[in-house]
């Protein structure tokens, strides 16, 4: 339906409240037509990025293109975006359907066309049935499917959501993150998902931007920055990840790619300080030298081959090719 | 919304939730009971008593009544009431509309929310009477607005009607009872989730839809409450007509104190029940409309 997917791009975008600057002076492209994260702690600038996308935060500095064009200064509704609330932001006192139809009433759209035109949001959400309801009488996972028909009903080209799984029940999370990615595919749109879960991040983007202390630290596919972490940052905050300091630099290793050896036989000899059995794997933790405490994943049947106990001398072993150089 | 009740074979009475629960509003229960409805049966029974010039007999009789509905003045100073109460309730709904949707979507901070508030309220430190009473130097033939106008050459002559007047009468309940109106309203704007009006704005509404199609529908329920706040107190006064009229004008409510100077009292009680109910059935008619039990 859509004809050319518009391409979102930040120029040096920055975000100022008073003294303290949120979000510095970042640049990226957003790779259209596909499901991007920007993820991060919170506080660490990503949702007043949204915002500004949006249109809800004044942009400080610098510019925000949508296919080329600035759309900096536009009010929210004249963008090309659409924006889903953490809370949903429903009207209480409209039906779904009215809810959904609220942007065309707006627009002056008479009250048959402007239903009609709900009915088929709705029905995209497989909500129809619950069309005269009023928010207050839904559960959290339909008055999320309410939001989204909501803000996909002005066909955006990109669709911004702000946490939008953060309110579900962990079970309900699950399923809707398959929905969204779903509905994603299906409307072939650009959706840009803030949230603060690195397994939410991994599980939904084409695309995941990490973002601390009011810069990007890294962009890159999901396989890109799990696998190759850049900064120290990105290691642990993406998990799964050691951050070991060795003579020549700081490097960042998956916990998987760890095995455990004799004491005088690994890389590095290193003193067990606890066991975890996590199903699947077990989570090994040992302190090397310096004082640093590494996990190692080792596979449950391997593990109970030859099982340890804290306080046990071993030797960690890796593939050097499996350490990552940090920058930072 | 459905509270657990524990096991109904417990033999503890007070683990039954609905006894508990009677207890707990026994002492509200005595205190309403003493001094709200023991006072109003009383006043039904006395106003079925039987007055003559110099006497009045315990009776079971309707003349108060009869002699109320066969007045003409009855209906006019009614009449005169529901004026009263209709323009004070337009003029404290505007006001008071305006005045709560500035605290509570233009001032950011809520410190300044609360300063500016309180200042609001500071004129509710005196008396009713005596905030009523400041109008008649003001108002007055050779009072400050009057001078003040000549002075401006806007006016020749001092304007009659600002002083012992409806105009003044109304002037007067506008000024005491505003913040009847401000204080429920900006109650429930508060609670209007800010994201909503960003979700609005979002969707392309303009600061009047916005006004017109998200704040004032969840707003009702606080304009309904300041509604049966200012109806009623309009309804029952009876000092600020006295006051700002001159005594050229009258409401129910001096109707009633007339009678009682006069110790009429069957006759002040006839008319004080008519009252109640009007009263009530204008409540009844206004919560018709409005749903306000999420409010309480």
């Amino acid at each position: 339906m859509t004809a050319q997917i518009k391409e979102l791009e930040l120029v040096s975008v920055t975000k100022r409240y008073g003294a303290t600057v949120a979000v510095d002076a970042i640049s990226h492209k957003f790779r259209p037509g596909g499901y991007a994260c920007l993820l991060g702690p919170s506080g660490c600038g990503k949702s007043s990025t949204l915002r500004m996308i949006a249109g809800h935060e004044i942009v400080s500095d610098g510019t925000i293109l949508l296919g080329g064009a600035d759309i900096s200064e536009l009010p929210p509704a004249k963008r090309g975006t659409a924006m889903m609330f953490q809370n949903y932001a429903l009207f209480p006192h409209l039906s779904v359907a009215e809810n959904v139809a609220f942007s065309l009433k707006m627009r002056g759209v008479d009250k048959r066309e402007r239903l009609a035109k709900a009915g088929e949001m709705l029905e995209l959400v497989d909500l129809s049935v619950l069309s005269d309801r009023l928010p207050d009488q839904l559960s959290g996972g339909q008055q999320q499917r309410v939001a989204l028909a909501r803000a996909l009903i002005t066909r955006p080209q990109v669709l911004l959501l702000d946490e939008p799984l953060s309110a579900l029940d962990p079970f309900l999370r699950i399923r809707m993150r398959g929905e969204l990615r779903k509905l994603q595919r299906e409307l072939g749109i650009s959706f840009i998902h803030v949230t603060h879960g690195q397994d939410e991040a991994l599980a939904l983007a084409d695309e995941i931007v990490v973002m601390n202390d009011a810069v990007i630290e890294q962009a890159g596919t999901a396989r890109e920055v799990f696998n190759a972490p850049t900064t120290a940052f990105v290691a642990q905050f993406i998990g799964g990840h050691n951050v070991i300091a060795l003579p020549d630099g700081h490097f960042a290793i998956r916990s998987d790619a760890i095995g455990i050896a004799a004491p005088d036989a690994g890389a590095m000899q290193g003193n067990i300080l606890g066991v975890e059995y996590q199903g699947a794997h077990v989570s090994v933790s040992a302190m090397i030298a310096g004082d640093q405490e590494v996990s190692a994943l080792v596979p449950e049947g391997d593990f109970f081959d030859n099982p340890l106990n804290p306080g046990d001398q071993v030797g960690l072993i890796w593939d050097p090719a499996n350490l990552h150089k940090l920058t930072a | 919304m459905c509270p657990s009740h524990p096991a109904p074979e417990s033999p503890n009475v007070l683990k039954n939730n609905t006894f508990v629960g009677w207890l707990m509003a026994l002492p509200i229960m005595a205190v309403l009971m003493f001094f709200l409805v023991l006072p109003i049966i009383m006043i039904v029974i006395v106003s079925f008593w039987q007055a003559t010039e110099f006497s009045i007999v315990p009776a079971f009789v309707w003349e108060n009544y009869e002699f109320l509905f066969g007045s003409n003045v009855t209906y006019r100073v009614f009449l005169n009431t529901f004026k009263y109460a209709a323009i004070t309730w337009a003029f404290t709904l505007g006001i008071g509309f305006t005045v709560a949707y500035f605290l509570a979507f233009h001032v950011r901070s809520l410190t300044w929310q609360i300063v500016l508030f309180l200042l609001c309220t500071i004129p509710f430190w005196t008396s009713n009477i005596i905030r009523m009473i400041s109008w008649i130097p003001f108002l007055g033939r050779n009072g400050i607005a009057n001078s003040t106008l000549i002075s401006w050459g806007v006016i020749d002559a001092p304007l009659e009607w600002l002083l012992f007047s409806d105009f003044a009468v109304i002037l007067a309940f506008v000024h005491l009872y505003t913040l009847f109106m401000v204080v429920p309203i900006f109650n429930t704007m508060m609670r209007i989730d800010k994201s909503l009006i960003e979700a609005a704005r979002d969707a392309g509404a303009s600061g009047a839809q916005i006004l017109w199609n998200v704040i004032i529908p969840l707003t009702k329920p606080g304009i309904m409450i300041g509604t049966i706040f200012v109806v009623t107190l309009v309804m029952g006064d009876f000092i600020t007509v006295r006051f700002m009229s001159g005594s050229q004008s009258a409401n129910v409510g001096r109707l009633i104190s007339n009678d009682i100077a006069l110790l009429a009292y069957p006759s002040a009680s006839a008319t004080a029940v008519v009252l109640l109910l009007t009263v009530l059935i204008v409540i009844g008619i206004l919560l018709r409309f409005v749903d306000i039990r999420k409010e309480l």
